[in-house]
């Protein structure tokens, strides 16, 4: 466990080498193919070790190695300390594990690209930074590696800059993870005033004394807090940047913007799950807000017909969902579905990457200019790409929650703990009724893509067609791992009903053992079980067979040919309009406010008008006064001079 | 003895150079009034010496010297002057104005 230090660090290395390499050798691929994907895959096998020891050591607290004195000023004394506990042990399983599958797959994917080593560089770096957000043993070191996977998201999401669109998205998540940031930071200021600390041993042990359960002080802690988690794992109202991040390279959509780094938020809950339990009104913001996101998102999911877009509302959806199991006091549930997550989204956006990366290279080789990322441009991929066709089927039935595959158990168990928690406050029915909605639209929407997708006949082109082909094995690869896992992965929480141990839920209870006994978890009868089960796998089935009964495929027209949309279809094609609501409500009035009264208003009337002209002004106009006594008439002078010595006289002899 | 006349004489003398420095136009008639004035300040001197002592008669030495100097440096200016504007006449040489 001495060596978790190792595990942050090896990504760092990786980050200066290729850094390197993309300043001085930008061609040497081979190199970077190697350093990219090895410091993740050594990282990973770090991470095994470390959390091999912990499961060894049994211990109840977590291990905190401090390793210098980062900010010591007066009573604040923050030093870069690293935590080891159950949950960053699970946290830098999926980073290091899921990175590396991604990192692989980029190899392939991004092998034409020219800022190769730019790419791993900043892929690296993300690493780097996102094992220090789930390591640090304080929020302060916490944070810094909040603020890097920020930037570095800002960075890859822009990464093809020389197009004002991807550049233009990257600086939509930037600024609307500002917004959040400002809660997380002002959330860190308010727990400092009330315990005098920011690490997280010492904030937890004195958080059950120092805040009444229920008051003020711990409700504005975890709603700003909460604030933080919306602005990164892109909740409502600040969900609006992660689709527009699909402007990235698909691997990184896949890591940054599905596996990982979105998924932060949840982490942080789950991390302050003992402040949260002792604020139910926020406890209940944050499942009403994860509801109702969730099911929001799943309604644009139905309408998008770009393929990276479908999945990155999915994404919004499913974290609404883990949102409702953390707000719900499920914290195990959520971090399962955070787990299973990862497997089966980072599997689509990969599997989506090998449907682009295949359409890319047809349009390509004809020098067409069609997009390749639309759905209405693919179907009867099934025949072209059989391996990722069979994987994201996989994926598909993942998230849509049919059993066994891994969506079902977390998707399940989070749904399960809503409806428990409805019997003492009912609003909970109402949480559980919106994730039971956005289940059937998940199972229908994803139904949708692989219809549109894989079947059907195809409509990409006559002369594209023979061009399409499998990837090769880099990246198909990754996929089938991640298909083993979206296949398995439920049994890392199989619950008791079915004759589980529920291994995650013990293995995380040293981590959620102070929020359990502040609110034990609702139990309801296993008839009541058996009966949600049923339901949500009939749900789940209606969804799919439904899509299967009223989509028709063959009906579909290539994107150039496709008609306009209407009514309610139309609406949710332009996302109900939130962009523009947004653009309307801030940020019109905001550029008008600037141009209008901080730009022409202060600077340039105020500051550059009254101050600096204005100062100017008035030395000229004393200027020309004094300028009017110079007549340039000699006698005039001798006047003044006898008036002046007459008056000095007059002075010395009183 | 005789102290309050000469003050007297030595007074009007004193301002009829102030009145002409201030009055006349012609720069070599200003000049003048400023010789005027100086000896009105030689005269008093003067007068003082007689009761205060040698120190007001040494003074005066002073002044003359100077004024004979000042004198030499007025004129020469004058001069230049007036072979540069063809005049003496101060409303004319205003090139000092800002």
């Amino acid at each position: 466990m001495q060596l978790v230090w190792l595990v942050p660090l090896l990504p760092l290395l990786g980050f200066v080498l290729n850094g390197t390499i993309a300043l001085t050798r930008p061609q040497a691929k081979t190199a970077v193919s190697l350093i990219g994907p090895g410091v993740l895959l050594a990282a990973f096998g770090v991470a095994i070790a470390v959390v091999k020891d912990l499961a060894a050591a049994h211990s109840g607290t977590p291990a905190v190695f401090t390793y210098w004195d980062w900010i010591p000023v007066g009573a604040l004394h923050i030093s870069a300390a690293l935590q080891v506990d159950p949950l960053s042990a699970v946290m830098i399983l999926i980073v290091t594990g899921v990175g590396s599958l991604i990192h692989l797959f980029s190899v392939g994917y991004m092998r034409s690209d020219e800022g190769y080593a730019r790419y791993f560089a900043y892929l690296n770096l993300f690493v780097f930074f996102m094992l220090v957000l789930v390591l640090g043993a304080s929020f302060p070191v916490m944070f810094v590696g909040w603020e890097g996977v920020g930037l570095c998201s800002y960075l890859l999401i822009g990464f093809w800059f020389d197009v004002t669109a991807n550049a233009d998205a990257g600086k939509k998540a930037f600024i609307m993870n500002r917004i959040g940031d400002f809660g997380f930071l002002a959330a860190m200021f308010l727990i400092f005033q009330a315990t005098g600390s920011l690490d997280f041993t010492s904030v937890f042990s004195a958080a059950p004394s120092t805040f009444a359960p229920g008051s003020g002080t711990v409700t504005a802690i975890t709603l700003f807090l909460f604030l933080g988690c919306a602005g990164k794992s892109a909740q409502i109202p600040l969900y609006t940047w992660l689709p527009d991040a699909m402007a990235g390279p698909t691997p990184v959509s896949a890591l940054i913007h599905a596996a990982t780094m979105v998924t932060a938020g949840v982490y942080l809950v789950a991390r302050t799950n003992l402040l949260f339990a002792l604020s139910p009104v926020s406890s209940a913001v944050v499942a009403g807000v994860g509801a109702l996101t969730a099911l929001f998102a799943a309604t644009i999911a139905l309408k998008q017909w770009d393929i990276k877009k479908v999945l990155a509302y999915s994404t919004v959806s499913q974290l609404g969902y883990m949102f409702v199991g953390v707000g719900t006091g499920a914290y195990a549930a959520g971090v399962f579905h955070l787990a299973t997550h990862a497997f089966f989204k980072a599997l689509l956006f990969l599997g989506s990457g090998s449907v682009i990366h295949a359409m890319h290279g047809a349009y390509h080789h004809t020098h067409a200019h069609d997009d390749a990322q639309d759905m209405r441009n693919m179907g009867g991929l099934r025949k072209y790409l059989p391996w990722t066709w069979a994987l994201m089927w996989i994926a598909t039935l993942a998230i849509a929650g049919i059993p066994p595959f891994a969506g079902f158990f977390s998707k399940d168990e989070i749904l399960g703990a809503a409806f428990a928690r409805g019997g003492a406050q009912p609003i909970w029915y109402v949480f559980w009724a919106f994730g039971l909605i956005a289940a059937l639209l998940t199972a229908f929407y994803m139904t949708r893509m692989m219809l549109y997708t894989f079947h059907g006949p195809n409509r990409t082109g006559e002369k594209e067609r023979e061009h399409l082909h499998e990837a090769p094995w880099v990246m198909t690869g990754p996929l089938v791992v991640l298909g083993i896992l979206s296949l398995a992965g439920g049994v890392l929480n199989l619950p008791a009903l079915i004759g589980g141990n529920s291994w995650l839920e013990h293995w995380l209870e040293p981590v959620t053992a102070g929020s359990a006994s502040l609110l034990p978890a609702a139990e309801v009868s296993q008839s009541t079980e058996w009966a949600l089960l049923a339901v949500a796998v009939a749900i789940a089935l209606t969804g799919i067979i439904g899509a299967i009964q009223l989509l028709k495929p063959a009906a579909l027209v290539p994107a150039r040919q496709a008609p306009a949309e209407h009514g309610l279809g139309k609406v949710l094609a332009n996302k109900w309009y939130v962009d523009e609501l947004y653009d309307a409500v801030v940020v019109k009035p905001l550029g008008w406010l600037s141009r209008v009264v901080l730009w022409r208003g202060v600077d340039q009337g105020l500051i550059d008008g009254a101050g600096v002209n204005g100062s100017a002004a008035v030395s000229r106009a004393l200027g020309w006064v004094g300028s009017k006594l110079q007549t340039g008439e000699v006698g005039f002078y001798v006047v003044l001079f006898v008036l002046g010595v007459a008056l000095v006289l007059r002075a010395a002899i009183r | 003895m005789l102290l309050g006349p000469s003050l007297a004489v030595a007074a009007v003398l004193f301002v009829i150079g102030v009145l002409g420095v201030l009055i006349r136009r012609n720069a070599i008639i200003i000049f003048m009034c400023v010789e005027l004035m100086l000896n009105a300040v030689n005269l008093t001197f003067i007068a003082f010496a007689q009761s205060l002592g040698v120190g007001g008669q040494i003074f005066v030495f002073f002044v003359m010297a100077v004024a004979a100097a000042e004198a030499a440096v007025g004129l020469a200016i004058v001069l230049a002057i007036y072979r540069h504007k063809e005049t003496v006449d101060l409303r004319n040489i205003n090139i000092l104005k800002g």
